[in-house]
């Protein structure tokens, strides 16, 4: 069997970066960098409740002036609340979809001028699946 | 107080977790080699779609119903059992996870109203994971469980308290003696020639003279029915003390070589659950058969003794393929093979002795860096030549949901438009 490696398939929860005690300093080295305290782990900062988390990836350009694009990782809490302005993960009628909640009109809006907000008040289809911690984006394509 | 949260259907919800389309809908799961039906959602069952039923017999039915079929994908199931377990364990500080969909939870010196409790894990399971749960909570494992029979099948709020003799008396006498805990077809048998059919009359019944007649272990379920707590809540599960692998084939074979690429393969997948838990192995037990309704049937098997305790791969697919090889004969079409690793101790008691040369470092450390690299990369990612790189002898499951929890390239898409 094959395997392809690509960056699609790193693993981030093995990525563990030194985090120094200090600031880097110019000039004389600080004693205290001898000690390297508990590697930092990038999981620990990007999900909070790990049992109730999951990821996606997003497709699509409606939530693009808050900075979503499509090809970015999701990162869904089901845990956190729904509160007013949060990005969610909706489902309508049985289909996911990513939208920015407005709990006052009862609307899933947009952050694109071409996709108008949606009403969802009454419409007993409508279950939020989780909301969105955090979104990544890739900068460099290659490595 | 002790609880015993259970999913229901649990492998038909997994596959609902990330479809919320199929909430709702009937969705069965197929055993490996898409053989049987092994899971039903609620909606399956009151189609009348019965449990362990093959699947090809019923295939037609299952269509015009619009039943949602999948392949079992056990690592998906796995990883959502994992954060069903987690957060269960917020709920209470002494927890024994009993299957991989079932965890009883101590629930002793809580203050707080049980039943409002129950309500608030499996509100919180279904907030969390998307898991469906009941609840069952009495005083002994044996009525908790008796109690999630009843939060199931009795009440829709899937959440059942037993705090009262009267309470679990009034159930009990509702159930055969077969729905208890522990008590298998056979001692059910055993038990109604006595004239004890229901949970009830069990309860009731002499514990001594049960003893008696069948087991240590019924007397402690009588305890345990009448509200004592015998059977303690084992927080350590103990590791395996047998591993096997074992299926059926996608396709029947006579080849030498394929039944060794077969074995080769199990035994790899063997020896991997053997370091998962630590521990070493120093026997093989190796079987193969044909099929069972063909004329000529043949079937064999045999132990190998290892030359030492092991958990290395390369020795242990090389005595399985010495042992298979013995095994085979000319002519048979074997239909299924497996291999049971025997005499199973944990590492870290084990103790070498001066005139076997056991398990060096560099072993070890070659087969962490295979362990390593299958996590991150996916199991087969990196597997050994005698595996054999041809498709034919891998799994049928023509109808696998992808691995939305195991793989970047499958988790969800989710539209942004």
């Amino acid at each position: 069997m094959l395997i392809r490696l690509q960056p699609a398939a790193q693993d981030l929860s093995r990525q563990e970066l030194p985090l120094y005690a200090s600031r880097v300093r110019a000039g004389f080295p600080s004693p205290a960098d001898d000690f390297i305290d508990r590697p930092l782990d990038l999981n620990e900062f990007l999900i909070k409740k790990p049992a109730a988390t999951f990821f996606a990836w997003a497709e699509g350009d409606s939530l693009r002036d808050i900075g979503i694009s499509q090809g970015d990782l999701l990162i869904i809490d089901r845990s956190a609340p729904h509160v007013h302005g949060a990005i969610v993960v909706a489902a309508l009628d049985g289909e996911l979809t990513c939208k920015i909640l407005d709990t006052r009109r009862k609307q899933l809006l947009s952050a694109n001028d071409e996709y108008p907000p949606i009403n969802v008040d009454g419409r007993e289809d409508m279950v939020i699946e989780g909301v969105v911690t955090h979104s990544i984006k890739r900068h460099l394509r290659q490595v | 107080m002790i609880a015993l949260v259970d999913c229901n259907s649990c492998y038909a919800s997994c596959e609902q977790v990330f479809r919320p389309d199929l909430r709702g809908k009937p969705v069965i799961v197929l055993s490996n080699n898409d053989g049987c039906i092994i899971a039903r959602s609620q909606q399956a069952k009151q189609l009348g779609v019965p449990d362990l039923q093959p699947f090809f017999k019923i295939e037609a039915q299952l269509k015009r119903h619009k039943v949602h079929v999948f392949s079992a994908n056990f690592r998906l199931y796995g990883d959502i059992s994992n954060q069903v377990m987690a957060t269960l364990r917020d709920f209470s500080p002494q927890v024994e996870q009993y299957s991989i969909d079932e965890m009883f939870l101590d629930f002793s010196g809580m203050p707080q109203d049980l039943n409002d409790y129950g309500m608030l894990i499996k509100d919180t399971l279904w907030r969390h994971v998307r898991m469906p749960v009941g609840v069952g909570i009495a005083p002994t494992k044996t009525l908790a469980k008796l109690a999630n029979h009843a939060a199931k099948k009795i009440k829709d709020s899937g959440v059942a308290v037993l705090d009262t003799p009267e309470k679990w008396k009034w159930l009990q006498k509702r159930l055969p003696i077969t729905k208890i805990w522990g008590i298998g077809k056979r001692l059910g048998q055993r038990l109604n020639a006595l004239g004890i059919h229901n949970a009830y009359q069990l309860a009731q019944a002499d514990a001594r003279f049960i003893r008696k007649q069948s087991s240590v272990n019924v007397e402690r379920t009588i305890c345990e029915l009448n509200g004592e707590p015998c059977i303690a809540l084992d927080e350590q599960p103990a590791p395996k003390k047998e591993i096997f692998v074992t299926r059926s084939f996608g396709q029947k074979t006579s080849s030498q070589e394929e039944l060794l690429r077969h074995i080769s393969r199990y035994a790899a997948a063997a020896a991997e659950k053997l370091r998962s838990q630590n521990s070493l192995c120093s026997s093989l037990y190796l079987f193969a058969f044909t099929s069972e309704f063909k004329p000529g049937f043949y079937n064999n098997s045999l132990v190998m003794r290892l030359p030492w305790p092991s958990s290395d791969s390369t020795l242990i697919i090389r005595y399985a393929r010495q042992g298979m090889a013995q095994i085979y004969r000319p002519g048979a079409l074997f239909a299924k093979c497996g291999i049971g690793l025997l005499d199973i101790r944990d590492r870290q008691f084990y103790q070498p002795d001066l005139f076997t040369p056991g398990q060096d470092k560099h072993t070890d450390e070659l087969m962490g860096v295979i362990d390593g690299i299958n996590q991150r990369f996916g199991r087969d990612a990196l597997i050994f030549g005698a595996e054999g790189l041809t498709g034919k002898w891998t799994m049928r499951q023509q109808r696998l949901s992808p691995g939305y929890t195991c793989s970047w390239d499958a988790v969800p898409r989710i539209a942004c438009g």
